[in-house]
């Protein structure tokens, strides 16, 4: 305990760092995944492909792609750069099926109603289709945020900071401490981001909120006014 | 491209396949070690699971376990669990063991949850035991998705002896950790290329066992996606999604 009394300063830093490379993956694998998730949805080829690339992806064990990747892009090993696009790729593989399976969900009576109201292609996407398929996005994102954070530690070994360094810092001092210190830690961390999540879900879809007597009680009485 | 003609070089040298510390006796290492987690992990999550699965309680109990083992990053546990007892060969198997655990329980339980209701009062009706109902009807149809559990747990198991070569002598990650000491690239990337061939090696193994274990008379194997169900996302859908740490 004392340790982590003493070393308040570097375990916020450390996870300042942890930040800095676990919060871009999360956004850059959502922003990716939309329009492969979609294609992967569309056509009967393109899912093939783009399912069967990002399961292989997802296969890659995370140290060894530290290493592949700057002989393929050019990335020095040690920088954080390097480690937001592993992490990101990871986070594309993922998030790709579940955008195709969360676009796929959209009821086909629903996409033929908006289709009949004059809808066209792009605006059914984006009025009907990515709102209908929130729920689904958002817990695939969860799940995204959460392993990214876990493993975001994996970069200590090759020498990026993160609060994955308490471990490694840890381990080869003898520390107990700090390596229980940077579990806490990065659980904490992922707990915030999943809840962050959780809020900005909310927000962008207010009907899901799970107000299990009040909201639903609310909207049935308006289903109810609207159709009497 | 040049390094990954080293790397190249580095696989295909002879010499280094042989020696105590040649890719030869490390690959057998690292598959050995996998396949020994899996079956300390499997011996525990299944019967749970399929206790879980059958009864349906301790459902909720098993799926917050899972999702809080699921956030603890594996390098630490590895080095928490190395620094208690010792270095060597015991804390990875431990860290192992527990990090397999959550996948295959869950394919376990949400085998036995796909299944259609109807089929189980049916196989009741019909005089079954519970132990029948288990042995002849559960477990048949709940093995594809127990398989794709035991999947992402090799995966992950893959992965993480990998990493664990950070705290014990032992595995292909060796030579990752050597390369990166010595600063041979070479070296370095032709390790990582041998893991990520052994992951997929493993990866097709198991596509090709999750599609035999189908039982004859079922239309798929694979987790019957409700459609107009799924737009909330069902508690089927967790397990299916998850399975990350590498």
């Amino acid at each position: 305990m004392t340790w982590i009394w003493s070393n308040l300063d570097l375990i916020w830093d450390r996870t300042l760092d942890h930040l800095v490379l676990s919060v871009p993956p999360i956004v850059f694998s959502f922003l990716i995944a939309l329009p492969l998730g979609w294609l992967a949805n569309r056509y009967r080829l393109s899912r093939g492909v783009i399912l069967t690339v990002s399961g292989l992806l997802y296969a890659i064990p995370s140290l060894p792609l530290f290493f592949v990747l700057p002989a393929i892009v050019g990335t020095s090993l040690r920088s954080p750069l390097n480690l937001v696009i592993a992490l990101t790729l990871y986070g594309v593989a993922l998030m790709v099926r579940v955008v195709a399976d969360g676009l796929a969900s959209v009821d086909a009576d629903v996409r033929q109603s908006a289709v009949a109201l004059g809808y066209s292609g792009w605006s059914i996407f984006w009025q009907v289709e990515l709102p209908l398929s929130g729920p689904v996005l958002l817990a695939g994102l969860r799940v995204v945020a959460v392993s990214t954070v876990s493993l975001a530690t994996v970069g200590a070994v090759i020498g990026a900071q993160s609060l994955g360094s308490l471990f490694t810092d840890g381990f080869q001092r003898g520390i107990e401490a700090e390596i229980i210190a940077g579990i806490v830690a990065t659980v904490l961390v992922a707990l915030l981001l999943d809840g962050a999540l959780v809020v900005l879900g909310r927000v962008a879809l207010p009907w899901t909120r799970p107000a299990g007597s009040n909201g639903a009680a609310a909207r049935e009485a308006r289903i109810v006014e609207v159709t009497t | 491209m040049n390094l990954f003609v080293d790397a190249l070089n580095w696989i295909l040298d002879p010499a280094n396949y042989t020696g105590p510390g040649g890719i030869s006796v490390r690959l057998v290492e690292h598959l050995g070690f996998t396949v020994v987690a899996l079956l300390m992990a499997s011996a525990i999550a299944i019967p749970c699971g399929f206790v879980i699965g059958h009864t349906g309680r301790g459902r909720g109990l098993a799926v917050a376990t899972s999702g809080g083992l699921r956030a603890i990053p594996t390098l630490g546990l590895l080095t928490l669990v190395a620094l208690w007892i010792g270095i060597g060969l015991g804390a990875p198997y431990v860290a192992l063991t527990v990090l397999a655990i959550p996948p295959i329980l869950a394919g376990a339980y949400t085998g036995f949850e796909a299944i259609d209701r109807a089929v189980i009062d049916s196989a009741r009706s019909v005089g079954m035991s519970e132990a029948q109902i288990v042995r002849t009807v559960e477990i048949p149809l709940g093995l594809p998705l127990l398989i794709a559990g035991l999947r992402s747990a090799t995966l992950q198991v893959v992965a993480t002896a990998t990493l664990a070569a950070y705290v014990a002598d032992f595995g292909l990650g060796r030579f990752l950790f050597a390369g990166l000491k010595t600063r041979d690239y070479g070296e370095m990337l032709g390790g990582s290329i041998l893991v990520i061939l052994l992951a997929f090696a493993l990866e097709g193994i198991f596509t090709v066992v999750q599609r035999l274990v189908v039982p004859r008379g079922v239309a798929s194997g694979r987790l019957p996606v409700d459609r107009a169900r799924s737009a909330r996302p069902s508690p089927g859908m967790e397990p299916a999604i998850t399975e990350g740490n590498h």
